[in-house]
């Protein structure tokens, strides 16, 4: 990458990207909005945002402007530097996973650091405190119990995030962002779908949407977390959100899409790559509005019960066939997986079922 | 520290009257170890309105439009309940073609009501973005516009009065009617495909907020929350009035009372409202009398009458007492859902917070009814 720069300048290389990556991450949002609510409107048998704009395209900004314009309100008995800080900290991690994205062949921030991959899974669990951070601050009943919500759902979900991650990084022999979508025959997510999916169900847990929304539960705990929050400073919850998502699908996409790679000219790829990503999206959209919401120790039980097991037959499985392919997965490979991958989930589904019943509590 | 040294203490939170998902202004104190409930007190009487004091100073005529201001979800049964008791006090005899008219509206509003209930109580369930309660509100407009075209109203109706109903149906009501008869079997079925296997209402539902048959009879629970714990009991059987005795049509129960019995004999009591509205169709007589002759300004005889009828929501009854003026002297409302949420605390004591919402989303309440 660094022979494109005259006088292989890192520096412009750095302004340039942190540019771009951030322009992404802001615009991308902004689409993912539209593309939620106008998906919402088409599962719901309604319109959705039409006004704004052609197609309501405007809509994401409207919304921008109305809320920067909102009385920023802060509680009084808040920990007023923590509720300060919160949002920050939430949106941040959002931001720096972008970095190692790549959105073409070495086209990216650090698209191929060596330890990418690595990189993404230990910052995205970063937002965690500071959403901890803004229940605790905020003072507020409602907002602690989102907050504990999130820390007792936590490991639950980034176990199997990480173990189905791992399979991927099996395949391709290598933590590098730019070296996993050249790795693997065909896309992963034919290769390895049990990988796949638990990778997709424990990413929505991670990101808080779809059935597993508990931290913010609407119908229960009002707003969860940020309760308390209005103003810019809700907005930044709104935008880590859906920053999250947006991060989150890009991951997919580089994981078990191979990336910027499709038919076509070299320089469409990135096209492609977006294409993947709003692709994970529409998914994600589709379980967030099919579903209601489990209970938190439904997630819990779901989480270790039947993700985490899975997730290690799948390791267990993809390891095999890299030790017996000596490395080269061939792709005929994907019909033995599947037919592995829905024998298995078939056979758990049985013998599982969410538990969780009623407490017997002393009056 | 040791494990043993930490301390853990219940704490009280404050639901409501302004929290999204508490159906109005119902405000409840609950107490929480952690997720669970350990404690729960209703505070009613945010949405006071004094009706039944109101109605010693109005007429009996005046008072029918403020019965749609109850359980505005079910307009046409308080009205309904309200002119039966004042029939029943003045011994008017009511024309056989109202009694028909009567029993199509009320079947209306029952489908409409339930398709609201089952809505919320799914959105209660987190579906929270407001899918299943769309597709329900889908068939709840159709109906909307059938009362509409009734008597011009889409939520306060007013239609009914003592001795019959206000108007005529027009013309093009009927075959409306019967349109709508034909094809909401096709929309029941897609919500049947939709919701009643799906693994996660199913998870959240079966099995919880359980309420017992003896509790629920010693309670004077009514209406769903009754018979979703397995008691045949429906005014409309049990003490019928209007026409109710000359159809065929089954009362649905539930098995052990949970919220899925109470969703499932929801869903079941619409297909038995369509049963309903099919025959009435056929046996409702073609013309004649839609009102009898009462007098504009009624002077029941001194007395006491209690008409009851079966609402959305269980028994909705009316007991007047009457000095001879033109305006009750006492006029009290056996509210459902007040009657029905009683048994809130005992359903969801030991349930997390998230169960304890659908729990009472399962209750279908209306805050109307509940603190008049």
């Amino acid at each position: 990458m660094k022979e494109l720069w005259p006088l292989g300048n890192y520096w412009a290389h750095w302004a340039v990207f942190t540019v771009i990556v951030l322009a992404f991450a802001i615009v991308g949002v902004m689409m993912y909005i539209w593309v939620e609510r106008r998906g919402f409107g088409v599962f719901q048998l309604r319109m959705g945002p039409n006004r704004a704009g052609p197609f309501g395209l405007l809509q994401s900004v409207a919304d921008a402007i109305k809320v920067l314009l909102k009385e920023d309100i802060v509680p009084t008995v808040a920990d007023k530097a923590a509720h300060f800080v919160a949002p920050a900290i939430v949106f941040l991690p959002v931001l720096l996973v972008f970095a190692v994205v790549p959105f073409h062949n070495g086209f990216g921030l650090l698209p191929d650091l060596n330890i990418g991959i690595l990189y993404v899974v230990a910052i995205s669990s970063l937002g965690v405190v500071g959403v901890f951070m803004a229940g605790w601050a905020s003072n507020n009943k409602y907002s602690i119990i989102g907050a504990m919500r999130v820390m007792a759902a936590m490991v639950s979900y980034e176990i199997p995030l990480v173990l189905s991650i791992l399979g991927v990084v099996l395949v391709s022999g290598s933590l590098s962002m730019n070296d996993i979508v050249a790795g693997g025959p065909i896309p992963l997510f034919l290769l390895t779908p049990l990988g796949f999916l638990v990778f997709l169900l424990s990413a929505m847990a991670e990101i808080n949407r779809g059935p597993f929304d508990m931290l913010e539960a609407d119908s229960e705990i009002v707003a969860g977390f940020h309760t308390e929050y209005s103003g810019m400073k809700f907005a930044m919850f709104f935008l880590a959100e859906y920053g999250h998502a947006l991060a989150m699908s890009a991951i997919a996409a580089t994981l078990f899409f191979k990336g910027w790679e499709g038919p076509g000219a070299q320089y469409i790829g990135v096209l492609w790559f977006i294409i993947k990503m709003v692709f994970v999206f529409i998914l994600l959209i589709w379980f967030r509005v099919a579903f209601p919401r489990l209970r938190i120790d439904q997630l819990m039980s779901f989480g270790w019960k039947f993700l985490l097991p899975l997730a290690i037959a799948n390791l267990l499985i993809i390891g095999g066939e890299v030790v017996g392919f000596g490395g080269d997965i061939p792709w005929w490979m994907m019909f033995p997986n599947f037919a592995v991958a829905g024998a298995l989930i078939l056979l758990f589904s049985r013998a599982y079922s969410l538990g969780g019943g009623r407490v017997e509590v002393k009056v | 520290m040791e494990a043993t040294d930490l301390k853990t203490q219940p704490f009280v939170i404050n639901m409501g009257p302004q929290h999204p998902s508490t159906h109005g202004v119902f405000r409840m104190r609950v107490t929480l170890d952690g997720e669970v409930v350990v404690d729960l007190e209703p505070k009613l009487g945010y949405l006071h309105r004094g009706i039944e004091k109101l109605a010693e100073t109005r007429t009996y005529t005046q008072f029918i439009p403020l019965t749609d201001r109850l359980a505005y979800l079910g307009s046409m049964f308080n009205n309904h309940a309200y002119v039966l008791a004042v029939e029943k006090l003045a011994g008017i005899r009511v024309p056989l073609r109202a009694e028909y008219m009567r029993v199509i509206v009320d079947e209306l509003m029952r489908i409409s009501s339930h398709l609201a209930a089952v809505g919320f109580f799914l959105n209660d369930l987190g579906a929270s973005v407001f899918t299943p309660l769309l597709y329900m509100y889908r068939e709840r407009e159709k109906l909307l516009d059938l009362f509409e075209m009734v008597c011009g109203q889409r939520l306060t109706y007013n239609y009914m009065r003592i001795g019959g109903l206000s108007h005529d149906f027009p013309p093009e009501f009927l075959p409306a009617v019967k349109r709508f008869v034909d094809e909401m079997p096709f929309y029941m079925e897609e919500y049947e495909n939709l919701l009643a296997e799906n693994e996660i209402v199913l998870a959240r539902s079966k099995g919880v907020g359980c309420i017992s048959k003896d509790l629920a009879i010693s309670a004077s629970l009514a209406g769903p929350v009754l018979r979703s714990t397995g008691v045949k009991w429906d005014i409309r059987k049990a003490d019928p009035y209007s026409v109710y005795d000359r159809f065929e049509f089954d009362i649905p129960v539930g098995e052990q009372g949970d919220n899925y019995d109470r969703y499932r004999v929801r869903i079941e009591e619409m297909w038995q409202s369509l049963r309903i509205l099919r025959q009435s169709l056929q046996q409702m007589p073609e013309g004649g009398e839609f009102r009898a002759n009462v007098p504009h300004l009624l002077y029941p005889p001194k007395g006491e009458a209690y008409g009851r009828i079966e609402g959305a929501q269980g028994e909705l009854g009316f007991y007047i007492v009457s000095d001879g003026s033109i305006a009750p002297y006492r006029l009290h409302i056996r509210a459902p859902t007040l009657i029905n949420i009683t048994c809130l605390r005992d359903m969801s004591i030991g349930w997390k917070v998230a169960d304890l919402i659908s729990i009472f989303g399962s209750i279908d309440v209306c805050l109307g009814e509940i603190d008049r």
